[in-house]
């Protein structure tokens, strides 16, 4: 295992694809592929023709999948435990879901070219400020990112200055999700109560309804997937990604060192919000509707099930997590709905008690594994497995 | 900004003056007083609850003392963070071995290299040849050159130690604080730690608070005795180990 002198630095290619990343990046390209063509090329009545409404439901859990990524980022790599991120998902939705509104103009039940059905229904007669801007799409697609973010800035500014930590810090991200929750409930805040926003017609023009946006959408959702692991890939495997693994394994030491800690976990805890945030305002175009139930604690619940039974701190199990846990759910919720948060709590229990890595990391550790080539494993040290906590 | 000290004294590196820290009523620090100078290899003994490592909470800024004094260089370390102290060239060991255990030994070192800390900055940061080389000169001096790929994890209890001390001797430190760095350790390990500790010391000032008086005497330097929060004798191995209040509450024979 001597391995003497330095290694030349790794290209950015290297980094950002090592380990697990070319079959997961293949497999979802593939998909990306797959998927219209089988939707939009096959006849309707062949065995291979995928129906519309799978491909927004794949699409959606390519949203769930990204939203994983996202928490797998602070919670894997930085120990930063967040009940909150549904919170995060939700406003880049409603953020999203404003822009549809206004798109639908005077098409509205009740025709008004300015104000949502929902406020000419209230009897208000002017455009609250803070919908100003949002029939412009460039404007809400900023804000899908900035208003998540910003939550996420103050936020983390206060609890991490603060040395809020472990379960305490999971505690107050649920308070958070649930305030705004009762907040998003209320119908004088304006964003449509327990309704929330629907009955969206199309967005830039094209139909909400139509097989080809949805197409789109998909593969955008597939795209910000890709683009969001590789992002996170890239911050985890620099320098940075080192510091973050110190914080969640000793955080004194890094203090100590003179990092400032909380300089550290806000950035990552930013990042974050931002790429849960993206994750919402690609779901809600393609769910159709998005309302106050986003923001419940259990959403976010699940969240944290979906990244400990992928494997956390390996970003593709997040994603991966995040597919399996909503294939069982849909499949579930349809054939025995009753039966399905007990499912859910098992799952949980059950990895925690027998596979605490998560799937991927049992995949990793099983004895067959030298079958598979060493490239493919997502660790970063050759000489020793066992130790790492990824 | 950091006021400075008025009243020069340009022969300590680290000046404590009447600090004094209470828990509920307990004084763990009571008026302490230390002074200690540039290149010293001190070491500090008590018996539990003398406040030993209360004093390395204050000294890193962990702690703020009810009163006194702490001068770091002239500087007010008490207007001053953990991380700013550490920034200064303060450094830390802590008693059980704390390393990045999911971090190669290579990581470890380069974490604690001393570069600019922010994460704007380490985010770019590259292993550049220098930094390798200063890595392959610090993994010599504490003998885990054939470990360097492997995670911190898998060393054993007194490599960790040791790798420890390492990432100290990266952060290019004035004022190095150990605290009892041979707890657990095997003799031929211990013989070892205090050759590597006085490497250290001569270019820094070391700190070392410790237990094993064997140990202590190994490392040569001045002592200073903390009874119940403050200094109760100071001097060379000897004068302290026949002082008759210390052989009284420590030694006990």
């Amino acid at each position: 295992m001597q391995q003497k002198r330095t290694h030349p630095p790794e290209s950015l290619m290297g980094r950002l694809t090592r380990g697990t990343g070319v079959p997961f990046l293949t497999v979802l390209a593939v998909v990306t592929f797959l998927v219209p063509l089988l939707n939009q090329t096959v006849p309707p009545d062949s065995l291979l023709y995928l129906p519309t409404y799978a491909v927004s439901l794949l699409g959606k859990y390519l949203c769930y999948a990204l939203l994983a990524v996202a928490l797998d980022l602070v919670w894997g790599y930085c120990g930063i435990l967040s009940l909150g991120h549904g919170a995060f998902f939700a406003l880049g939705g409603y953020a999203m879901g404003m822009h549809l509104m206004r798109e639908i103009g005077d098409r509205g039940v009740y025709g008004n070219p300015l104000l949502p059905d929902f406020m000419v229904f209230l009897n208000w007669k002017e455009l609250p400020w803070y919908w100003y801007g949002f029939d412009s799409f460039p404007f809400a697609l900023l804000m899908t990112l900035l208003v998540p973010g910003l939550l996420a800035f103050a936020f983390g500014w206060l609890a991490f200055r603060s040395r809020v930590t472990g379960v305490y810090l999971s505690i107050i991200t649920q308070a958070m999700t649930y305030a705004l929750m009762l907040a998003f409930f209320r119908n004088d805040m304006g964003f449509g109560g327990n309704n929330g926003l629907t009955d969206f017609k199309d967005v830039l023009g094209f139909s909400l309804q139509s097989d080809a946006t949805r197409n789109v959408l998909f593969v955008l959702s597939a795209l910000a997937l890709a683009g969001g692991v590789l992002l996170s890939r890239f911050l985890v495997t620099s320098k940075l990604g080192r510091v973050l693994v110190g914080i969640r394994d000793a955080e004194s030491r890094v203090r100590f060192l003179g990092y400032r800690v909380e300089h550290y976990k806000l950035f990552v805890f930013v990042v974050s919000a931002m790429l849960a945030g993206l994750a919402g305002a690609l779901y809600v175009p393609q769910i159709g509707i998005i309302n106050p139930g986003e923001f419940s604690p259990i959403n976010s619940i699940e969240i944290v099930i979906w990244v400990a039974l992928g494997g956390r701190g390996t970003l593709y199990g997040a994603a991966l997590g995040a597919l399996l846990v909503n294939l069982a759910k849909t499949w579930l919720t349809g054939a025995a709905p009753e039966a399905w948060l007990f499912v859910l709590g098992g799952l949980f229990v059950g990895t925690t008690l027998f596979f605490p890595r998560g799937v991927l990391g049992w995949f990793a550790e099983a004895p067959w594994r030298r079958w598979f080539s060493r490239s493919s494993l997502p660790s970063r040290s050759t000489a020793s497995e066992k130790g790492g906590s990824w | 900004m950091v006021t400075l000290k008025e009243d020069h004294t340009p022969n300590t590196i680290l000046y404590l003056d009447g600090v004094s820290v209470s828990f509920d009523g307990f004084k763990a620090l009571n008026n302490l007083s230390l002074y200690v100078e540039p290149g010293e290899l001190r070491a500090i003994i008590g018996p539990n609850g003398a406040g030993k490592t209360t004093m390395m909470d204050v000294i890193t800024g962990k702690l703020r003392p009810d009163t006194g004094e702490v001068f770091f260089q002239n500087l007010n370390l008490l207007e001053l963070d953990e991380a700013e102290i550490a920034n200064l060239g303060i450094g830390r060991k802590f008693q059980k071995p704390t390393v990045f255990e999911s971090l190669s030994v290579l990581d470890n070192l380069e974490l604690a290299l001393k570069m600019d800390r922010s994460p704007w900055a380490v985010l770019l940061q590259h292993r550049s040849p220098e930094v390798q080389e200063r890595m392959d000169a610090v993994l010599e001096q504490i003998g885990l050159q054939h470990r360097r790929q492997e995670l911190a994890g898998a060393l054993s209890h007194g490599q960790k130690q040791w790798l420890e001390i390492g990432m100290l001797m990266m952060q290019d430190l004035e004022l190095l604080l150990v605290d009892e760095p041979v707890a657990g350790m095997t003799d031929a390990e211990t013989e070892q730690t205090a050759a590597l500790l006085q490497q250290v010391s001569g270019e820094r000032s070391v700190i070392v608070v410790e237990h094993d008086m064997e140990f202590v005497r190994s490392l040569g330097g001045r002592v200073t005795v903390l009874h119940e929060g403050s200094v109760l004798a100071e001097g060379s191995h000897a004068d302290v180990s026949s002082n008759e209040q210390v052989v009284e509450v420590y030694l006990g024979r």
